[in-house]
């Protein structure tokens, strides 16, 4: 049947066929691009088990991730909050609810907000850099010269990376959650006036350490996830400086995406 | 007819090729090389552009994996090699790529110094910089470059960095892909002084892939000529320069021709 259809086939195909076929092929490149993921993660865990420990790499790394992205994520936190306990004491105030304003902001800054918005900052801000530098390396042969110089590119370029992913994004995570509070106790109290000891003692009361943790949780599978999905399409580029540019694009979507859905089953698996 | 019996002559084979294909995609680059390279000696790559020899040469140091077919270095075959055992393997290697291929984010000083930081942990810092120092001076590049990034020197300067750091650990085997290739007259006497003098001394096997003939034959103990996905000769110079092959002399009297 295949091979009839081909025969008769027109020579440009019917639009519906061909964004059938792009469907087809984008979910193809999905799938192929989540088990190349999962191998690199399976690479850099073996990786970064073994000798030499690069603590010189890995320290740039942790600096450039997480030192480089204080300010922007604070930022960020002191934005969201007061943004959010703006729209949160509009709402509550139509119930005379103004003092669930406080406790509103710091679960869902704690759970979601925080370890969302502090990996899609990193992802933007070293996420990219990532993706670029080793796809620059990958086409200039700079990662051949590693192999052949006997040093593992793996080790040697991976792992700091991921390794600095993963544990700066939880440190970014309660950066975002301390500067988010204070952009909300600002509006709530400040701004709005409501009561510093109501706001205080009902946050307090709401926000178990359990929610906080929720929050680190997450914010160590994204910041695993996006280094991963950076390194691997930095990694894998080929095509001299546009083929970079495409595999930065991608980089930069797969990442995101990548958040979003893993917010969805880390949630769900953790209730 | 010496084709069968030059290998067996000077040493035991450092790089034996067996039937080597290599396909990307449709296109067919190689189609079933067979070459034996002695320790100690140094071979050159003849061919047309775009005939394979950088694919080739990548084969050697386990860069690229062949379709079929053995590649054995140091009496191993390294097709099956898992990435730690090609990576004990490659520590014999010394390869000066086409481009370079410098770390950008290095200073030259830091390129040089890189193969020694990392496999000469008991070396101090005072004699890696005496080492490197040296290797620069060799090719002719004053300690005002040290400082400098790969980005800010000139194409040659480039291709010499490169040099300096390929030999600085002196492998057993340096892989040259057109090491000379860019450089002026002088420069170029050098390198291929230097090529000599690493085999004399210390009994480096070399493969070179070269477009400039005379230098070819200044350097080479053997000479491989690449075509059409295969070695159509192989043999020392003299032998080569008699070739009855069509695209080898037609590549011999071009150059002659014009010089
Ligand atoms: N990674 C690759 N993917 C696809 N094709 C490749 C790849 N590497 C090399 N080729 C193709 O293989 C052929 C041989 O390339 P190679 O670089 O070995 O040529 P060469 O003999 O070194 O040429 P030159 O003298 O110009 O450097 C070329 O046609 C090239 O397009
Ligand atoms: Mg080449």
């Amino acid at each position: 049947m295949a091979t009839e259809n081909a025969d008769k086939a027109p020579k440009e195909p019917h639009y519906l066929l061909q964004s059938i076929e792009n469907f087809g092929k984008g979910a193809m490149r999905v799938i192929s691009d989540i088990g190349g993921v999962t191998w690199l993660g399976f690479q850099v865990a073996r990786w970064s088990a073994r000798r030499p420990y690069r603590l010189h790499n890995l320290f740039a790394q942790l600096d450039f991730v997480g030192v480089g992205s204080v300010f922007i994520v604070a930022l960020t936190g002191v934005f969201t909050g007061m943004v959010f306990a703006h729209q949160s004491s509009r709402a509550f105030e139509l119930f005379d609810a103004e003092s669930m304003v406080g406790p509103t902001v710091a679960l869902t800054l704690t759970r979601e907000l925080a370890p969302v918005f502090s990996a899609l900052m990193v992802t933007m801000r070293a996420g990219s850099a990532m993706c670029t530098e080793l796809g620059t390396m990958r086409v200039t042969e700079q990662v051949d010269a590693l192999e052949t110089m006997a040093v593992n590119p793996i080790q040697y370029l991976l792992v700091p990376r991921v390794l600095s992913g993963l544990i700066m994004v939880p440190v970014l995570t309660m950066l975002f959650n301390t500067t988010g509070m204070a952009g909300s106790y600002f509006v709530s109290v400040i701004a709005k006036g409501i009561s510093a000891g109501t706001f205080l003692s009902r946050t307090q009361q709401w926000v178990d350490p359990i929610d906080l943790y929720e929050g680190l949780i997450k914010g160590a599978i994204f910041g695993l996830s996006v280094t991963l999905v950076c390194c691997y399409k930095g990694y894998n580029a080929s095509g001299g400086a546009k083929g970079v540019g495409q595999a930065t694009t991608q980089a930069m979507v797969a990442s995101a995406l990548s958040i979003f859905i893993l917010d969805f089953f880390v949630g769900v698996m953790l209730h | 007819m010496v084709t069968d019996s030059a290998p067996a002559a000077p040493g035991r084979p450092m790089i034996q090729i067996i039937d080597l294909h290599k396909t990307f995609g449709e296109h067919k680059v190689l189609t079933g090389i067979n070459l034996t390279i002695p320790e100690g000696s140094t071979c050159v790559i003849l061919g047309g552009s775009g005939s394979g020899k950088t694919v080739l040469m990548k084969h050697m140091i386990g860069l690229l994996k062949p379709d079929h077919g053995q590649v054995i270095v140091d009496g191993e075959d390294i097709v099956p090699l898992g990435d730690a055992a090609l990576e004990k393997m490659r520590r014999k290697f010394g390869m000066v790529f086409q481009a370079a291929a410098l770390f950008d984010s290095m200073t030259v000083f830091e390129n040089v110094a890189f193969p020694l930081r990392e496999h000469r942990k008991e070396m101090s810092e005072e004699q890696v910089r005496q080492l490197v120092r040296a290797k620069l001076d060799l090719m002719g590049l004053p300690a005002s470059v040290e400082g400098r990034y790969p980005a800010d020197l000139s194409g040659g300067m480039r291709k010499r960095v490169g040099l300096a750091r390929a030999v600085v650990l002196e492998p057993k085997i340096v892989l040259y892909d057109e090491p000379t290739t860019g450089l002026d007259p002088i420069t170029t006497a050098y390198v291929d002084e230097m090529i000599l003098a690493a085999q004399a001394k210390l009994k480096v096997t070399s493969v070179v892939i070269s477009h400039d003939i005379s230098s070819a034959f200044n350097v080479a103990d053997y000479i491989a000529f690449l075509s059409k996905g295969v070695i159509v000769e192989f043999g020392p110079p003299e032998q080569l320069r008699e070739s009855q092959h069509p695209v080898v002399r037609n590549f011999l009297e071009t150059w002659f021709g014009k010089n």
